[in-house]
């Protein structure tokens, strides 16, 4: 295979400095000793960091984020994890359709998901409740747990389940020792990137946050559109910093470009 | 629900299997049924009911919100706007990401994977905090980008991006770049690095291996980058709202005005349904237009 050339390795240069410019330029205000808006030339501080913790709003919908993630993902894979056995282990009639419903809320706009669930959630009376956003992002989320659990499920060696069986397993039993170890990886990776997408979403979430219920993107967006300031970059680098933080879990434990590659609808011939 | 159920397994002969796998599947079947369905379509219909200032919401059938979005050319221009900047944006990721993922894929092992990190890592990443940083980078006649493209000489006087399409379009690219990589390099991977050495054995530049070798076999890869980039540009939200500002609207950000600031939910709604209808109809379209024209490459 040939080398990348001179000029190709300059395009990827800037091609990479423009990819990271805005994620680094939020994370270096954030550093900044002054009052305003500046990238810290002279010495670094954390009083934006601090200045955190005496705006109650971030703290409260920061909160809310990491619950709602960590619990709507969870709900997630309860549901997830039986649909994705019924897809990658039986033929049936319905079966593309089915997985195409599942995989919707990837197809559909998040502004027009986020208009239907306002209307459908305010019509059954829990609009602005914390279990409407609760709904909300298991579906929204459920594609990407699917696709996770549902690659799993169809790379997986079923002659262990045979053999399990023929020493008298019985069903529970079965899928707890010997079917749920085997695809923990790609559930748990499903988890992580279920939680990330839930703690991100903004566009469908906006709709459905009131005052009590707001997610910190939801914060965050409410409060740039006022002023931008120091202390919304130093929210932002926080933010930033969790993600990387699943991300590179994601990337040990699954390897990034399987997780983003992952395609819902193979058939059994094609394992991952 | 349990007459789907019965009426299919009815037609396909019982089997315990096709039982098995419904009884499986039925919790999200239920769920994307309650949720999903039923309230898209109350969407819909929300968007024939009429609305007034002070009798809100009257539940009847009228075309008022179809006949306004048609007639008014405030919205023929919105839109016109949402497809122009999805379109750029497009346009933009597809000149610069095609090239970067080729280049990723020379890489060796390890550094491919480093910078795939980095390249895709971003997608991840919190629209608007990356958003806020475009924000930063423009920020009026002396932000850092001007400074730094007056510097190198590539504009003589400052662009202005914050509240402008140009921004929209830049910080828009930006955020879809990594749906573009991805898609390309998935493509690239499915390449046979044979038919590159014969071709340069043979003696062809390398501008004729890209444009004659390569090139022909990712263009699937390309184009259904392209369409995943477009759809996600036109829809967006964050981008358009932070960069754009109160002004410059687009689909999403005018229904989210009607639904949170006027409060005239029908005609949110009929935006967002003729937004969903008009990517439907285009995504549909052009990827049955893309497998018609590489069938060769699906088989």
């Amino acid at each position: 295979m040939r080398r990348n050339g001179p000029l190709a390795l300059a395009f990827h240069t800037l091609f990479v400095v423009v990819t990271l410019a805005p994620i680094v330029v939020v994370c270096l205000v954030a550093f900044t000793p002054e009052g305003f808006l500046s990238i810290p030339t002279t010495s670094l501080s954390l009083r934006w960091f601090r200045a955190i913790a005496d705006y109650p709003e971030f703290v409260r919908a920061f909160g809310t984020s990491l619950w709602l993630g960590a619990l709507s993902s969870f709900v997630t894979l309860l549901i997830a994890v039986p649909a994705a056995l019924a897809l990658a282990r039986y033929r049936f009639r319905g079966r593309e359709a089915l997985s195409a419903l599942f995989l919707s809320p990837l197809m559909i706009p998040h502004v027009v998901l986020g208009i239907a669930f306002l209307r459908f959630f305010t019509l059954i009376g829990v609009g602005g409740t914390f279990l409407a956003l609760l709904i909300a992002h298991v579906v929204v989320v459920f594609p990407f747990a699917l696709r996770l659990t549902l690659a799993a499920a169809t790379g997986m060696d079923r002659s262990i389940e045979m053999a399990a069986i023929s020493l008298g397993a019985d069903g529970f039993t079965l899928f707890r020792r010997v079917t749920l170890p085997a695809i923990l990886p790609g559930v748990i990776s499903g988890w992580a990137l279920a939680f990330i997408q839930s703690f991100d979403d903004l566009t469908m979430t906006v709709f459905l946050a009131t005052p009590g219920t707001e997610t910190l993107p939801v914060r965050m967006f409410l409060y740039i559109q006022d002023n931008i300031d120091p202390l919304v970059t130093s929210v932002s680098a926080s933010v930033i910093a969790i993600t990387m933080t699943v991300l590179v879990l994601l990337d040990r434990l699954y390897g990034l470009d399987r997780v983003l590659t992952a395609k819902g609808d193979v058939g059994p011939q094609e394992a991952p | 629900m349990n007459a789907a159920v019965d009426s299919l397994s009815a037609t396909t002969a019982p089997s315990r299997e096709t039982r098995a796998a419904w009884s499986l599947a039925l919790p999200a079947l239920m769920l994307f049924t309650g949720v999903v369905v039923i309230p898209l379509a109350m969407t819909v219909m929300l968007s024939f009911h009429d609305w007034g200032q002070y009798k809100g919401i009257e539940p009847v059938f009228i075309l008022k919100n179809w006949r306004e979005i048609a007639s008014d050319p405030y919205y023929a221009e919105m839109f016109l706007r949402t497809f122009r900047v999805a379109v750029l944006a497009t346009l933009i990721t597809a000149a610069f990401g095609v090239p970067e993922a080729y280049i990723l894929s020379r890489m060796s092992g390890r550094w491919r994977g480093f910078f795939l990190l980095i390249i895709l890592g971003p997608l991840l990443i919190s629209v608007v905090a990356r958003t806020l940083g475009w924000a930063l980078l423009f920020g009026g006649n002396n932000g850092v980008a001007n400074k730094l493209l007056m510097s190198i000489g590539l504009i003589a006087s400052p662009v202005r991006f914050m509240f402008t399409e140009t921004g929209m379009v830049v910080a828009l690219a930006h955020a879809m770049m990594p749906f573009m990589v991805l898609a390309v390099w998935t493509a690239l991977q499915r390449t046979d690095p044979q038919i590159e050495n014969a071709a340069i054995s043979l003696g062809a530049s390398p501008l004729t291996v890209a444009r004659r070798i390569i090139l022909p076999q990712i263009m699937p890869g390309v184009l259904s980058g392209a369409i995943i980039v477009f759809s996600l540009s036109a829809s967006a939200f964050a981008t358009p709202a932070i960069i754009g500002g109160r002004r410059l609207k687009v689909a999403a950000t005018l229904a989210y005005d009607e639904f949170l600031n006027t409060l005239n939910w029908p005609l949110g709604a009929a935006i967002a349904v003729l937004l969903l209808v008009a990517l439907v109809l285009i995504v549909v379209g052009s990827n049955a237009l893309i497998e018609r024209r590489y069938a060769e490459l699906f088989r």
